[in-house]
């Protein structure tokens, strides 16, 4: 395989040799090597772009490599060391959202794409998608690949049980606002079926005060100077008193995501609802295994709007072809690449115009007794509305969620939970360098 | 000394035919083959001990005197670092989760490992069996241990919590509170080491001289009071250094509670379960702040060294209890 690969590096060197020779094929006609790097188990899907790319550009030859399918453990942290030593990054490299606050703070270590012309690109994005792609000084660093978008995946068979209406449009008109929310999680605690509604607290809780952010002042946990603000956001105290509010009630599960009890709950129906971005359907459909396909149904969040989830491709200034780095970016990004990238592993593109495509638009899950996944998802990102993420964002959010699942465990009480919350994030803030 | 001796004489032997100058090349080789090559022959350890123990040592030293980033700026800030850990309440939350662990894990497993090793030095059927069979768990694979405990410590789903159900007891969130999480990490912990501890403790045992027991049972001694006055004494030196390994590693705590806490550095809502290497990790990993990390690591080295040499003076109390 190596050997292969260096035969096939050879030629592809080679080949950039006789185009030197040939002479005048316009400029950048020297023989070069890009390294793209991402993330992810089947990274971004971008096998057959890659090979399309260096068919159109004889020269350049495209190294892409999937480094790890851990983000936040392995990839950001390589990655900030490699942008803080200098050296070591490749050419174009993936950002996800989880840490994309953290990333934009490191002005100095990004390209400005807008020496490149890339500013043109605004319009195949959402605001939000576009502005999060800035750093704290105002470079464009980042272009949007995918988004998570947010919907609810709901269980058919515990609401037919809890006598709830089961058919998606009804749903939806039952949980358009976040009162509606709350009347039927209390309907279905009524209705005595032994699960929890919702599977945890922490998505409620960021749906929610992503929306309260985004139609108010724009922030959650840190102001534009970078400020710890929390204690002071009405979006963040509006959002943790709503999860209070159903914590009391006994509508909340203590499934924290990712652990095998929430993989359990999943499958067995240990709870009702969960947030749901455009790639946990995968999650839920692999964990749920055949014998659930049809007890899933989706519909969209209370309020419509949210996201979770990603990425950016940003040239590091360290790169020695920032130029062809930043085009290759580019055309990766565009939204006919966003498109066949959902064609390839289903990432779901960030581009409104690739969104509008029959292929995403319509597209439908079987698994979710055909619900049209692509529209609700579509909806969720139009009318999202961007929040500011300060550099220690994704650090401090992890925090305060413990609390939130401290609360529901019963290891705080209501009364003391907003100050332990408070401090949870503080202590971030100064543990931080 | 009585090899050097016998080389001695024959090079002083050869020393006429050879010549002034010969000889003084004899004598600079018989000087480094008898006091230079010795440290030659030492020195790989010593020299890897010097880069891989003292060097990262004293490197860790300096870094927790600054802030420090990986290519940027490295300010000298004294002992801020040490004094802000002293006065956190976090931090002191992961040393007494470390210390609790290390206790409730370590004195059980130790004990348990003794009279185990006691059991299989009897004559039973199938005592080779047995003997291996105390050994299986630490062929196994910290984070598959970690893995499949977690599984048995599930809240609502584990079976730990089935089987408590099924003989009337209320299930127990293993995640919550400190006594409960302590226990079920403890309890990995010493699945994982109790046997190897026991090994030890038991090719100790046979080193026994038989004449004692002997002398013991004309004595009139029971078999008990042949195990605390002649088998437990004649371990010190055993028991000792499983007390040192033991500290060391119930002290340096990470891959059991990371697991029990789904991979998270946090170890638990309000870190119950949160250790100090975790802590350190943590605090390099997320916060990027690596002075920080490294004064939490010589801390942790302290505290290391206060723990061995009290323990040290305890064990070293058994002779005195004779």
């Amino acid at each position: 395989m190596a050997g292969a690969a260096a035969i096939a590096l050879l030629a592809a060197a080679c080949g950039g040799d006789d185009d030197d020779g040939n002479g005048d094929s316009g400029s950048g006609s020297e023989a070069i090597t890009l390294k793209v790097d991402v993330f992810g188990g089947s990274g971004f899907g971008y096998e057959e772009l890659v090979k399309q790319y260096e068919q159109q550009n004889p020269n350049i030859t495209v190294d892409y490599n999937i480094v790890t399918d851990d983000y936040d453990n392995e990839y950001r942290p390589q990655l900030i060391q490699q942008l803080d030593a200098g050296s070591g990054a490749a050419d174009v490299v993936a950002i996800e959202e989880q840490g994309v606050g953290q990333m934009m703070s490191m002005s100095d270590a990004w390209v400005d794409l807008t020496e490149y012309g890339l500013d043109s690109r605004e319009s195949d994005y959402p605001a939000w998608k576009w502005e999060l792609g800035f750093t704290g000084d105002g470079k464009l660093a980042g272009l949007g690949t995918d988004v998570g978008g947010m919907a609810m995946c709901y269980r058919t068979d515990l609401f037919k049980q809890a006598g709830l209406p089961t058919g998606r449009d009804e749903v939806a008109a039952m949980w358009s606002d976040w009162e509606g929310f709350t009347d039927v999680a209390q309907q279905f605690i009524d209705s005595g079926v032994d699960a929890a509604f919702v599977d945890s607290p922490n998505q409620i809780y960021n749906i929610r005060m992503v929306q309260e952010a985004g139609n108010g002042d724009g922030l959650s946990y840190f102001d534009e100077d970078n400020n710890y603000i929390l204690a002071d956001s009405p979006a963040v105290q509006t959002a943790f008193d709503y999860v209070l509010e159903l914590h009391e009630m006994g509508a909340i599960g203590p499934f924290q995501n990712w652990t095998d009890e929430w993989n359990v709950a999943m499958e067995a129906g240990g709870f009702a609802t969960m947030g749901c971005p455009a790639w946990m359907a995968g999650v839920i459909e692999s964990t749920s295994g055949k014998q659930n396909a049809g007890n899933w149904d989706i519909a969209p969040v209370p309020g419509v709007s949210g996201n979770w989830g990603g990425s950016w491709l940003a040239v590091p200034a360290q790169s020695e072809h920032p130029e062809e780095a930043a085009a290759l970016a580019d055309f990766l990004t565009t939204p006919d690449s966003q498109l066949a990238a959902y064609k390839a592993i289903s990432v779901f593109p960030s581009s409104p115009e690739a969104q509008q495509d029959p292929a995403v638009a319509e597209s439908t899950n079987p698994y979710f007794n055909d619900a049209p996944v692509g529209s609700i998802i579509s909806d969720s990102i139009t009318t999202f509305e961007p929040v500011y993420y300060g550099e220690l964002h994704s650090a401090v959010r992890a925090a305060v969620e413990d609390v939130l699942y401290g609360v529901v465990e019963g290891t705080y009480a209501s009364d003391e939970a907003w100050d332990a919350f408070v401090a949870a994030g503080q202590e971030v803030v100064d543990t931080s360098a | 000394m009585s090899q050097t001796r016998r080389v001695a004489p024959e090079v002083v032997g050869a020393q006429p035919v050879a010549g002034p100058h010969r000889s003084r090349l004899s004598r600079a080789r018989s000087f480094v083959d008898l006091k230079v090559s010795p440290y030659l022959l030492v020195s790989p350890y010593f020299i890897l001990f010097a880069i891989f123990g003292a060097f990262p040592l004293g490197f860790t030293l300096w870094v927790s005197l600054h802030d420090w980033q990986l290519a940027g700026d490295k300010e000298y800030v004294g002992l801020e670092h040490y004094e802000f850990l002293l006065g956190n309440e976090r931090f002191r939350t992961t040393v007494v989760n470390t210390l609790g662990m290390f206790v409730v894990a370590t004195v059980p497993q130790l004990l348990l490992a003794l009279m185990l090793a006691n059991a299989l030095n009897k004559r039973l059927r199938g005592r080779l069996f047995l003997r291996l069979g105390v050994l299986i768990p630490m062929v196994t694979s910290v984070v598959a241990v970690a893995i499949v405990f977690s599984q048995l410590y599930g809240t609502e789903y584990g079976m730990i919590n089935w089987l408590l159900e099924k003989v009337g007891v209320d299930p127990i969130d293993w995640r919550a509170s400190s006594t409960a999480s302590w226990v079920a990490i403890s309890s990995m912990v010493d699945w994982r080491w109790t046997g190897y501890n026991a090994i030890i403790y038991l090719a100790a045992m046979q080193a026994i001289p038989r004449g004692l027991y002997e002398a013991a049972i004309i004595d009139g001694a029971s078999s008990r009071q042949q195990f605390w006055h002649i088998t437990v004494p004649q371990l010190k030196p055993v028991i000792l250094f499983t007390v040192f390994i033991s500290t060391i590693g119930g002290l340096t705590l990470f891959a059991e509670p990371l697991m029990f806490g789904s991979g998270r550095f946090d170890g638990g809502t309000t870190g119950q379960y949160q250790t100090v290497a975790m802590y350190i990790v943590q605090a390099f990993r997320e916060r990027n702040n690596y002075g920080l990390a490294a004064a939490a690591a010589w801390l942790l080295f302290v505290i290391i060294i206060v723990v061995a040499l009290a323990n040290y003076l305890v064990v070293n109390r058994i002779r005195e209890a004779k």
